[in-house]
């Protein structure tokens, strides 16, 4: 009798070391980066592009990078959800059905949620050679729409599941046609969860780096055309933590406190969003 | 009448389109890599190509099999360390944790989902890479800290949101009459756990596992920038070693100027492909396998 | 030999999930403008059989239907012109539990307006208060129209959706269980309204509320095991029924 208790009790100590192991490294993440790269972090350094070259050059900030990322994310995740709703919302039992075409399309999506984010950056490297696109802001757009492209319609699915067949079959009952049941209805029962599943798909597209390394570029300049390569915040962090220059090193440490502080932030609006959109939500 | 109906049909139309395209992307990925990858085949063989460790693109060979024993060692060493981590925890989550505790860290794990990798891989030069500099002479061992066991413990953190995740999920997804009935029998709540739950729930933890090693294989560049990136097998964990994603990554650069070079960099990532496919179908075949069962019974 | 003038006429009609067969050869016509009450221990195709009514079957999967259904001269069936959608509008459907839609009290009654092209904001106020009036909840909620529906309690809600499918005018109403899932004075409220609507509207309730079939009921359908054991007026079935089963039933040996 005393030893199953005591194996409980073992197990348990156990369970919550792990535990605190977990959030610890999270702690841990948070604490060293913010140390190394908050005092990085000054007006200046925000709003002041690159001087002197972004590698061996001096002093001047990252917002070329700030806004480089920010033009990437935004354009990626737009076409990003004009391309996964349509999806998402097909994969409703009332449009796809049952058949293999169904267990097959999810499948496949459920691999593309799987590759390896410079797999996407190859491939997209082939296609804008193919198509004679260089390095720039639409070749970023272009790869990281198609990473966001599975986050985002699994994540939407994973909130239209939960939508009750009874709520649809509501609708239908008074004569609603499946169109009219997705918009009029499905969609606001969904709309705190595609937010959550917007705001996640865009955290993914504004810090990956694997696949807009071949795709995208670096520059010291801001953002000014499509067809120009543009800087971004995990290059900025990539390019910039192996220099020799230790002003340039700052600003790599403040790259990442920048993302930090945007993942963060996009938890925090993420929750807020959700709390507001719920009112009309059935339960 | 007829216009809703007719709006109707075009709106499924457009939406089976955008499906059978991101259905397709997959195949279109598969076949650009592989079409862009066969010039390789001309001047060196499958068998070379995957098991030589020579890998001298200059002199034209391309051997892979340092990068794929890379690769192999990193993800091995984050596994082991983040498989029982993983486990303790989503049992502790899901059976053991008060509410509260729940509601703080499931989204702190959450939060873990969304860090990029190179914060990943700078939290790793700054912390984890003087941290196995300094235990490596404990066993009898010296590194400069970059490293396979520095690349591990920081795979594995960056593995640990989506195996609990699963996991919880799928723990928390066994009926409670299942537990029900071992604890009417007597039992404590760790023997209902470890005898009952887990055996229920062991399909689904294998699949999360899976999904887990499969992002650890394709992982670039929080690996990439704390494991040393020497083309050599690895003998030990403080070895560096240069793992597939982290090859491809690295050498963009050079593609074009050398010949055959590209191919076979993209014969890499083709690689990375398949491996991935092959564990993604996997564990979506237990995870319908693990649906069913609950819908029957 | 029918005396009464039929809305819906079921001919022969044969119900299968997969291999299962849940209506067995259902032949019976269904009263205009009259309360009919489908009673029958549960699990025995009650559900099935009103969804059959307005083509709401069709939305489950693996169903195989064979027979007619004819609804105001129209095999609903077998008839290509058919469209389910204007079928479904000319029922008004309440289920068991109450679905409100997610939007606001207003827009729940408004629904179906709008689906038809009904733009006057002027005429849908009307038309909106009419039907809330006629539920019985215009008073509770005119001063917070505009408030989420899921704010209602249950009684409110199954309310709320009556006046909903009640605002697209259909012909006939039918409902599944409609009050097993409400207080009992909601579900007095309910039958009450019921008792009223049948004056201009064909009802159809499914129940396993013995009592509740007694108030309601001008005509009754037995239903058990996936046949008609027995149907006609509420008096004859109730004070003399004829077949074994049915009197098992009325008895309260079987339920």
């Amino acid at each position: 009798m005393d030893r199953r208790k005591l194996e409980e009790g073992f197990f348990k100590v156990l369970m919550i070391a792990a535990t605190l192991v977990v959030v610890g490294s999270l702690l841990a993440l948070f604490l060293v980066v913010l140390l190394k790269g908050a005092p990085a972090l000054s007006l200046s350094m925000i709003t002041q592009t690159p001087q002197g070259g972004y590698y061996l050059g001096k002093g001047g900030g990252i917002l070329n990078a700030i806004l480089g990322s920010l033009c990437l994310a935004a354009g990626a995740t737009i076409l990003a959800l004009l391309l996964a709703l349509p999806v998402a919302l097909f994969l409703q039992k009332e449009y796809i059905g049952r058949s293999r075409f169904a267990t097959v399309t999810r499948l496949s999506l459920d691999v593309l949620w799987g590759v390896p984010s410079i797999v996407y950056g190859v491939f997209g490297f082939i296609i804008m050679v193919y198509l004679g696109i260089r390095a720039s802001l639409l070749g970023g757009i272009i790869v990281l729409t198609l990473l966001e492209l599975p986050i985002m319609v699994r994540a939407i699915d994973e909130v239209l599941r939960r939508v009750p067949q009874e709520l649809k079959d509501e609708s239908y009952a008074i004569g609603a046609t499946r169109l009219e049941t997705t918009t009029r209805v499905v969609l606001r029962q969904i709309l705190p969860g595609a937010v959550t599943a917007i705001l996640l798909a865009f955290g993914r597209g504004i810090g990956d780096a694997a696949s807009i390394l071949f795709t995208t570029g670096y520059t010291d300049r801001l953002p000014h055309s499509l067809l120009d390569p543009v800087a971004s915040l995990p290059l900025a962090v990539f390019f910039q933590i192996g220099t020799p220059f230790p002003e340039v090193q700052q600003r790599a440490y403040a790259s990442a406190v920048i993302l930090l502080v945007i993942v963060l932030l996009l938890s925090i609006i993420s929750r807020l969003l959700v709390r507001k959109f719920t009112k009309y939500v059935i339960r | 009448m007829r216009f809703r109906k007719l709006k109707d049909i075009v709106a499924s139309r457009l939406m089976l389109s955008a499906t059978v395209f991101s259905a397709l992307l997959v195949v279109f990925i598969a076949v650009g890599l592989f079409l862009k990858s066969r010039p390789i085949f001309a001047i060196q063989s499958l068998n070379k190509l995957l098991f030589s460790s020579s890998w001298h693109p200059l002199n034209g060979e391309f051997g892979l099999y340092p990068f794929l024993m890379g690769t192999l060692w990193v993800t091995v060493v984050a596994m082991v360390i983040a498989i029982p981590l993983c486990l303790l925890t989503s049992i502790y989550l899901a059976e053991y944790a008060p509410r509260k505790v729940r509601g703080v860290v499931k989204p702190m794990i959450d939060l873990l989902a969304g860090i990029p990798s190179v914060v990943y891989g700078l939290f790793g030069i700054l912390l984890i890479v003087p941290l196995t500099k300094s235990i490596a002479p404990v066993f009898g061992y010296t590194t400069n800290g970059y490293n396979v066991l520095s690349g591990g413990i920081v795979l594995a953190i960056m593995v640990f949101p989506v195996i609990i995740s699963i996991s919880s999920e799928v723990i928390e997804t066994v009926p409670y009459s299942m537990r029900e009935a071992s604890l009417a029998l007597g039992a404590t709540k760790w023997q209902a756990t470890k005898l009952v739950v887990m055996r229920s729930a062991l399909p689904g933890l294998i699949a999360a596992i899976i999904l887990g090693f499969a992002r650890a294989f394709g992982e670039t560049m929080a690996v990439l920038m704390v494991v040393g990136n020497v083309a050599q097998v690895p003998s030990s964990v403080f070895d560096p070693a240069y793992p597939l994603p982290a090859l491809i990554a690295n050498n963009y650069g050079e593609m074009m100027s050398i010949p055959q070079y590209d191919s076979a960099l993209l014969f890499a990532a083709l690689v990375l492909l398949v491996v991935v496919f092959l564990f993604s179908v996997g564990a979506r075949i237990i995870l319908a396998r693990v649906e069913r069962r609950y819908q029957v019974g | 030999m029918t005396l009464f003038k039929p809305y819906i006429s079921v001919k022969g009609l044969n119900v299968y999930y997969g291999n299962c067969q849940a209506l067995e050869n259902i032949t019976v016509d269904i009263p205009e403008k009259q309360i009919t009450v489908i009673i029958g221990p549960s699990g025995c195709g009650k559900t099935t059989l009103l969804k059959c009514l307005n083509r709401m079957i069709d939305l489950t999967e693996g169903v195989k239907l064979s027979g007619q259904v004819w609804v105001d001269g129209v095999d609903i069936y077998n008839n290509k012109a058919v469209d389910a959608t204007q079928i479904r509008r000319k029922m008004g459907l309440l289920s068991q539990r109450p679905f409100p839609l997610p939007m606001s009290i207003y827009e729940n009654v408004a629904y179906g307006l709008k689906l038809n092209g009904l733009k006057d904001k002027k005429k849908v106020d009307l038309v909106v208060k009419h039907y809330l009036n006629l539920v019985g909840l215009w008073e509770e909620v005119k001063h917070r129209l505009k408030a989420p529906a899921s704010t209602l309690s249950a009684g409110q809600q199954q309310r709320l959706c009556l006046a909903r499918g009640l605002a697209v005018e259909p012909e006939a109403i039918l409902g599944d269980e409609p009050t097993s899932a409400l207080d009992p004075m909601s579900a007095q409220n309910i039958e009450k309204t019921f008792l009223e609507l049948k004056k201009t509207y064909t009802i159809v309730v499914v129940t396993h509320i013995l009592r509740q079939a007694r108030r309601l009921a001008d005509y009754v359908v037995f239903l058990y095991l996936g046949r008609i054991v027995e149907h006609g007026p509420a008096a004859s079935i109730f004070e003399n029924p004829k077949q074994p089963e049915t009197q098992a039933y009325i008895r309260g040996e079987i339920s």
